[in-house]
């Protein structure tokens, strides 16, 4: 579907590594760092060039609030308004005015311009430190001018990557299921967009119910459920090509698919006689192994990133709890011992946490574990949500929200949401219809 | 002061019942308005179709649960009775789960409460070629309401002709 685009990257002066602003990001953050991101600037025949090509009167600025869109929506960072700026773009770049910058309370500053080179986009961008008066970072891009919105996410990875000292999560993207229609004959489809709610795509055209899309590491393959033919099973799709194919063709349904992390095995639960058990498939091979043996339900599993182990959910005590084991199935231990019930498990893509669904009292709660059920931290609570998923560098998670109807049943909504780790820092995700089922990509670049 | 504080505890009893009689009438107009139900069960029948005469095509589950309840069992006996005398007949049992729970756990817990009727036609001499078991989880309610009467005709397994 989209083209694999090479993003040809410069260093122009190698990065200080002593760091000079730093931005903690294992705490809530109630006092975002201020920035200024001054708009990219542009002389008037690339400007011309662009806007030929791409329909927008001043790419520059478009990247720019790509850019401070992205630095806002993280929670650690406060742009400041552009019409308090003193210094001219083409002049901020080569040479800023700290103390012109320091007078609005901006601690850091990006700066940086726009070129239209052999129909290409080439452009380069610095980050400074204010109050130190000297540049931190300085990196030049060159790709075909479509991928602009690709480039303000990349300029927004290497600054936040700068300034937390972790990796970004803005050149990724977000596939769920779009959802409209009344609650009784919910129409549904795949859908997918670029982690800020650009360049939505259905994938799918809601002739058949379909659910739990999830990336493969490289973000290129999805593997969800499908209704097709009346018949639910997991299928795999690939997005680049839109082939799809069944892979848990077993004589019943099958559902919960996952991938390992290395991208070659499928995880899924195949329902037979009223029992839930776990399998694994190697898309090479396409050797099937059973990984639990239980008459009771064992479902949403999710593999450790280093793929050693996996956690489930599982009701064999009598009630949905979270239960880890090692990847062949054996040593199987239940690890959720709080009041409730507990679902949707998903391993943190650093290793050290497991994020979940939890049912308590008529409430629904996100919350976050330690791999042996330790630490216990409910981050949000509501009527209904559930299914969390990682950012890539394990800092924010996606999830979907369900309102209450009234006593006619109307007012029914599905959206997404996201929440940093910390706790802090909710906000909803636009989509175009109702949404549920998110999965976030890892990082397409590098 | 001992009379005061006498007559002081006899209000306090006496507003006490008066605030459980209270409750006591609310409750049961609250259950009356909420229609039929036992425990969490559904136990109406204005949503349910028919099979043929006189055969419901659904029955109804507690939460979290895929055991069949006495009046279930009618239902299933009835329908074991229509089917054996309709032997070209197939069905399909569709299982549901109402919307106070994970996705993927109601997807296993509507295939479990189908097969908990198919387990029961079985005994009743249905063959299982004859039957097959789809699961809907929450993805189809009946009843889009937010409330306990709606989650419980939620709850079901349908038993729907597959040709």
């Amino acid at each position: 579907m989209t083209k694999k685009i090479l993003i040809l990257l410069f260093i122009l002066i190698p990065i200080n590594a002593n760091a000079l602003i730093e931005v903690d990001i294992t705490r809530g953050n109630l006092n975002p760092l201020p920035l200024a991101v001054s708009p990219l600037s542009i002389d008037e025949e690339s400007k011309k060039g662009f806007e030929k090509i791409l329909k927008k009167e001043n790419i520059g600025s478009e990247i720019s609030n790509v850019v401070e869109n992205n630095l806002r929506t993280s929670g650690l960072f406060n742009p400041l308004d552009k019409k308090a700026f003193l210094q001219a773009p083409d002049i901020a770049n080569l040479k800023p005015r700290f103390e012109d910058w320091n007078l609005i309370k901006a601690q850091a500053l990006i700066t940086g311009k726009v070129n239209y080179v052999d129909d290409k986009l080439r452009v380069e961008f610095r980050l400074w430190d204010v109050l130190a008066a000297k540049e931190m970072m300085a990196l030049a891009f060159t790709t075909v001018p479509n991928n602009w919105r690709r480039v303000g996410h990349i300029i927004s990875d290497k600054v936040y990557e700068r300034l937390t000292g972790e990796k970004g999560y803005f050149d990724t993207r977000i596939i769920y299921v779009s959802e409209e229609g009344p609650k009784t004959r919910r129409i549904k489809k795949l859908a997918i967009m670029d982690q800020d709610g650009a360049n939505n795509k259905f994938l799918t055209l809601g002739n058949e119910l379909v659910l739990t899309p999830r990336f493969n590491p490289a973000s290129q393959m999805v593997t969800y459920l499908s209704y097709f033919k009346n018949m639910p099973r997991v299928y795999l799709l690939d997005i680049e090509t839109g082939t799809q194919e069944v892979v848990g063709d077993f004589p019943g349904m099958t559902f919960a698919p996952r991938f390992s992390p290395d991208g070659k095995k499928i995880i899924m639960s195949f329902a037979k006689d009223g029992k839930s058990d776990i399998y694994t498939m190697d898309l090479e091979n396409r050797i099937v192994e059973k990984i639990t043996n239980h008459p009771s339900i064992d479902t949403s599993p999710s593999y450790s990133p280093d793929g050693k182990y996996i956690t489930f959910n599982s009701d064999r005590s009598g009630y949905q709890q979270i239960y880890v084991m090692k990847n062949d199935g054996s040593d199987v231990k239940r690890i959720s011992f709080s009041n409730g019930l507990y679902g949707t498990p998903v391993w943190s893509p650093r290793g050290d946490l497991i994020a979940f669904t939890k049912l308590h009292k008529g409430k629904f709660y996100i919350g976050v574990m330690r791999t042996d059920g330790s630490g216990e931290r409910l981050l949000t609570e509501n009527y209904y949500q559930e299914a969390p998923s990682w950012s890539p560098n394990g800092r924010v998670l996606i999830f979907y929200r369900e309102t209450k109807t009234n006593s006619k049943g109307e007012g029914f909504s599905a959206k997404l949401w996201s929440i940093d780790l910390t706790g802090y820092n909710e906000r909803q995700i636009k989509t175009p219809t109702d949404a549920s089922d998110p999965s976030w990509s890892s990082l397409l670049s590098n | 002061m001992r009379l005061n504080k006498i007559l002081k505890n006899t209000l306090l009893i006496l507003t006490a019942c008066l605030v459980l009689s209270a409750c006591a009438t609310k409750k049961e107009v609250a259950t009356e308005a909420q229609g039929q139900m036992q425990g969490d069960v559904y136990t109406g029948t204005d949503t349910v179709k028919y099979l043929a005469d006189g055969v419901p095509d659904r029955v109804f589950f507690a939460t979290n649960e895929s055991i069949l309840t006495t009046a279930s069992r009618e239902t299933l006996r009835a329908q074991a009775a229509w089917l054996r005398k309709n032997p070209k007949i197939n069905v399909v049992l569709e299982g549901h789960a109402d919307e106070r729970g994970t996705r993927e756990y109601n997807l296993a817990l509507g295939e479990r409460r189908a097969n908990a009727a198919k387990d029961y036609l079985m005994t009743y001499g249905i063959s299982s070629d004859r039957i097959t078991v789809l699961s809907y989880g929450k993805e189809r309610p009946v009843d889009s309401g937010s409330n306990p009467l709606a989650w419980s005709k939620n709850r079901r397994s349908v038993t729907v002709k597959a040709n």
